[in-house]
């Protein structure tokens, strides 16, 4: 009743080409925006910021790219990590190489490295395809952490092979490094997600995201009718790694602090971003935030619930935690193989037609 | 030469350890198309089991042993009972997330069971460096490993006549060639998954066993199936003995690239190594060495 197109016109050709053509829609998607950058930072403490709020932006970026490859464009990878190590490291070097240039433009030109690099391990993607390209994308994960590891260039020649964020400000506020402040980092990933959100939720739609699902359905058939898989793959390739680049970037600067390849981008992360877009939705970009707030927020909680709650010891907790993980995602998988995002459009179809059942 | 043939040697037993892993991968994606990336910590949770049936229990080895089996099928019959038969029909994608997350289950399982301290595994399985060998051609090769190549022969053998000669054996191949139609001349595939899965799991066993052996039993025995990928990937999932040879094939390319490449880019490539060599030969052959030929239609 509440949610219906029905009495909005579309008039003219700008009508008819909107981001969101269902009035109720922009008014969610503004009430969403005032709530995040208005009250969330009046109302959360720190704590919630920092632990909750920031993983799930960060987390949600990546999703977001790897939605882009896997969702879109149809192609498996199990590299996600390795790429957010590129991002992560891309935005060391420029820290501590060329502090002038903003943090901003850092976190983008990061981005813009690990697309290239995502672009060259996406090559074999043009000859292997499924399960023998996702196995592929694994020797991109464990080569360029290696290649962290190993070449001192990388981390500065530090003793530890650790790298740290210098302190970095925006207007005046620090975001990273120790003394950075809760709320400006807040709104430094809101503000990034929130637009590179949009600008996917765009690109899917057009020419090149149309191109990308073509070769997801069919990528033979998208071949005759005129679709090049050359740059269809590609390119997914390279905006997929754009975003998961800025997200490594934003993972390691502004939520971690300080990094090591190894523990912080092991093969786990690219798993759980994989897990992420399957339980929020494959080819969905509300699917990418679903899935990051539930596996950010869900293994919280059940700590939490245990460990304050039920009074067990931490390491029983932490396995109870992984066998209840697992538990859900299967049964997530059975009950609604195509996500959270899903549910919401069954939803949203319902509230069309209601009261009448069809 | 002696030295590189002893690289060779080193690299094939290491192989042979890898193909025990990918073994279990190309049962399960043979009748299922299941990508079973529960298989290591499968093999993980069978070592488990297995020692702390031994150590808690106090059962003798053999006892062990065929309890250890016996909760292998049960955990394969609990599989299908409850996650593969409600994804019948599903994308792959999913079917293999599914098993990410029965990784998980099992993963937090075998620790809250048996703990997840290291345990030594002993078996009685010759252990040190043969002297025979050492003695006569001065070559240096771990007792454990050749026992591990000949099992593997043997299970390989006995899985060759399983498959080709039983009534069973006829049935898993009709699935793995198409589904529909071996349903349609009665073949139950609810059995025929059990039975994939249980033999998956005493694969997974002897795998577990071996390696357990080797280098205690412990969380990192979960690794061993992403060393499996490569293998897996180069000899093509769907074929037995590509599994064995490519084991032996990434086995000798990373011990000769460890040994003779490693110095020169400051070591520790054997990581990354197969996987790149799979790779490679994915760009010649994409179906891997042994897979059978992909043709696509519109």
């Amino acid at each position: 009743m509440i949610y219906r197109e029905t009495g909005q016109f579309k008039a003219n050709y700008q009508d008819d080409q909107a981001l969101f053509p269902i009035a109720q829609d922009r008014y969610v998607i503004l009430v969403i925006l005032l709530i995040t950058f208005g009250l969330v930072p009046a109302l959360l403490n720190e704590y919630w910021l920092n632990a909750i709020l920031l993983p799930f932006l960060i987390y949600s970026l990546a999703a977001l790219g790897l939605n882009i490859l896997t969702g879109y464009c149809g192609q498996l990878s199990l590299g996600t990590g390795a790429f957010m190590a590129v991002g992560a490291f891309s935005v060391y070097k420029l820290m501590v190489a060329f502090p002038g240039i903003g943090f901003i433009p850092m976190v983008v030109l990061s981005g813009v490295i690990t697309a290239a690099v995502g672009t060259i391990f996406g090559l074999p993607s043009l000859r292997i395809k499924g399960f023998y390209l996702a196995v592929a994308t694994l020797a991109a994960q464990f080569f360029l952490i290696w290649l962290f590891n190993k070449v001192g260039w990388f981390f500065n020649y530090s003793a530890t092979g650790m790298i740290n964020a210098p302190p970095m400000t925006i207007f005046g506020a620090i975001v990273t490094g120790p003394k950075a402040d809760p709320i400006a980092k807040y709104y430094l990933v809101a503000a990034f997600v929130a637009v590179f959100a949009l600008a996917a939720k765009n690109i899917a739609r057009g020419r090149i995201g149309r191109n990308w699902m073509a070769i997801r359905d069919m990528d033979i058939a998208a071949e005759l009718i005129g679709v090049r898989p050359l740059i269809a793959k590609l390119s997914a390739f390279a905006v997929s790694s754009f975003y998961v680049g800025m997200a490594g970037a934003l993972y390691f600067a502004v939520w971690l602090g300080s990094a090591e390849p190894t523990e912080a981008f092991d093969i786990n992360q690219s798993f759980l971003v994989l897990f992420m877009i399957i339980i929020g939705g494959l080819g969905s970009v509300l699917g990418s935030f679903l899935g990051a707030a539930f596996l950010v927020i869900m293994p919280i909680m059940l700590k939490n619930l245990m460990v304050d709650g039920f009074g067990t010891t931490s390491a029983l907790a932490e396995h109870i935690q992984i066998i209840v993980v697992g538990v859900l995602i299967i049964g997530f998988l059975i009950v609604e193989p195509h996500g959270l995002a899903r549910l919401w459009r069954i939803a949203k179809e319902k509230m069309r037609l209601w009261p009448f059942p069809y | 030469m002696l030295f590189f043939i002893e690289v060779t040697l080193s690299g094939m037993m290491a192989g042979v350890m890898y193909s025990l892993v990918a073994l279990g991968f190309v049962l399960i994606f043979k009748a299922s198309g299941i990508f079973n990336f529960a298989q290591g910590v499968m093999a993980l949770f069978a070592a488990l089991t297995l020692v702390g049936l031994m150590e808690k229990f106090n059962f003798p080895i053999w006892l062990a042993i065929i309890g250890t089996i016996v909760v292998m099928i049960a955990l394969a019959w609990l599989i299908e009972r409850i996650m593969l038969r409600h994804l019948v029909n599903q994308e792959p994608i999913i079917l293999f997330m599914a098993t990410l997350g029965l990784a998980y289950v099992l993963e937090g399982m075998g620790d809250i069971l048996w703990g997840s301290d290291v345990k030594v595994l002993d078996l009685g399985i010759p252990q040190g460096a043969s002297d025979w060998m050492l003695d006569s051609f001065d070559i240096y090769i771990e007792k454990l490993e050749i026992f591990a190549a000949v099992t593997a022969a043997i299970m390989v053998a006995f899985l060759a006549v399983f498959f080709q000669k039983t009534r069973i054996g006829r049935a898993l191949r009709a699935v793995a060639d198409d589904h529909q139609a071996a349903l349609s001349v009665g073949i139950s595939l609810h059995t025929i998954w059990v039975i994939v899965w249980s033999v998956a799991g005493i694969v997974a066993l002897v795998a577990g066993i071996m390696w357990g052996s080797k280098s205690g039993v412990q969380f990192s025995l979960s690794l061993i199936a992403l060393k499996a990928l490569p293998v897996l990937i180069l000899g093509g999932f769907t074929s037995v003995p590509g599994a064995i040879i490519g084991g032996l094939i990434i086995g000798v390319g990373e011990k000769i690239a460890e040994v003779y490449l490693g110095p020169f880019v400051g070591g520790a490539i054997e990581n990354w190594f197969a996987y790149m060599l799979a790779l490679a030969f994915l760009l010649f052959r994409p179906q891997g060495l042994f897979g059978e030929k992909i043709i696509e239609r519109v």
